[in-house]
């Protein structure tokens, strides 16, 4: 019987899934900016934590966060059909069922909350378990069809790796963590509204309510400075903490006013001089936001590893 | 006698179960590690035997 069933699907399905797709399902490329900032959290944390405990707690943290992508792709199958640069996710392009990525999902999501906070402790893998949570049912399946602040809201599920590699060093919450949560959480709308301006998916096809749909072009490249100017104080702010330094700081208002005069000159310019330049300010200002969030984080390393040597830190 | 040569289907089950195999592999080295490294530490380890325990007598 299975035999039968076996050859029947081999002949419709000629594209079996491969490893590989299964890999895609976690959104490896998601995952490595998730294993980069809680690696982050984790090793500023005043508290060191034991090599091999570090190890697995940024596997499971890593694993929580593809379990969540794989969850993200069986709920939005429909939508990642309709658009482009989705359509050949492995769900809507048929190498795995819907059904696989869901199953997929949920038994990593259990793998990694339980292993974090066996590995950790357990508010660690609380706060894994809520941001999956909040990832899959909070923004997928609720507020990302719903409310044009979707990527706001989505940008919090991101937001919280650093927090929890802190938490899994210290065991507890604080202004650090809480702050390099904000940094992430600010940074998302200005990253991402600058890629919807120039990208120009067929989100309103696909039901999605992008802002560059609902309220226009031009309030979106206004919605950009201004969650570029509230980034500022945190990022800032972030860098008179405990965490920060001299050099933590220099690099903050180096990279905060550079994104500033970026989204100043994305807000003064319409659409009819962004399509003359193919969008130059607006993919130069997304290219340069990725470099950001990379060299904030990176400077809180720096910062961290000039201390044992009495150069960092206030 | 010649085998039949394989499929392109069973070779990428050959892939899909050797990644399987490696990540499963993979998974049991940390278990362990870890179990050696929270051991070797002995913070929650307390034998609640037939030994007096001092720090357990109301003084």
């Amino acid at each position: 019987m299975s035999e039968s069933i076996t050859v029947e699907r081999i002949g419709e399905a000629p594209h079996e899934a491969s490893f590989n797709d299964y890999v895609q399902l976690l959104k490896p490329r998601v995952m490595s900016l998730v294993v980069f900032t809680a690696l982050v959290g984790l090793l500023v944390a005043p508290v060191p934590l034991h090599p091999v405990e570090a190890v697995a707690a940024i596997l499971f943290i890593a694993l929580g966060a593809g379990a969540s992508g794989a969850l993200n792709m069986w709920w939005d199958a429909d939508i990642d059909a309709v658009m482009k640069r989705t359509a050949r996710r492995p769900v809507p392009a048929g190498k795995v069922e819907g059904g696989e990525a869901l199953g997929l999902g949920v038994a990593l999501s259990g793998i990694s909350v339980v292993m974090l906070g066996l590995a950790t402790n357990v508010l660690a893998a609380g706060l894994l378990a809520f941001t999956i949570f909040f990832y899959a049912v909070v923004y997928s399946m609720w507020l990302k069809r719903l409310t044009p602040q979707n990527i706001v809201i989505g940008g919090a599920a991101g937001a919280f790796p650093p927090m929890i590699g802190w938490v899994c060093a210290t065991g507890s919450l604080s202004l650090e963590a809480v702050l390099m949560f904000a940094l992430i959480f600010m940074w998302t709308p200005p990253h991402f509204w600058a890629l919807a301006l120039f990208m120009k998916e067929d989100y309103h096809k696909a039901g999605v309510p992008m802002l560059t749909v609902t309220h226009g072009r031009k309030s979106t490249r206004l919605h950009i400075l201004v969650y570029t100017l509230l980034l500022v104080p945190v990022a800032v702010g972030a860098a008179l903490t405990s965490i920060g330094g001299p050099f933590t700081l220099a690099v903050a208002v180096a990279l905060n006013a550079w994104f500033v005069v970026g989204a100043v000159r994305i807000w003064r310019r319409d659409e009819v001089v962004a399509e003359a330049d193919k969008y130059a300010v607006e993919k130069a200002v997304f290219r340069f936001s990725l470099l950001y969030l990379f060299l904030h984080f990176g400077a809180f390393l720096v910062e961290a590893a000039l201390k044992p040597y009495g150069l960092g830190g206030w | 006698m010649s085998f039949r040569p394989a499929h392109e289907i069973h070779k990428r089950r050959f892939g899909r179960n050797l990644g399987l195999g490696l990540v499963l592999g993979a998974f049991v080295a940390l278990v362990f590690a870890l179990t050696v490294v929270k051991v070797q530490r002995g913070e929650p380890m307390q034998g609640y035997d037939h030994v007096v325990q001092p720090e357990a007598i109301k003084q």
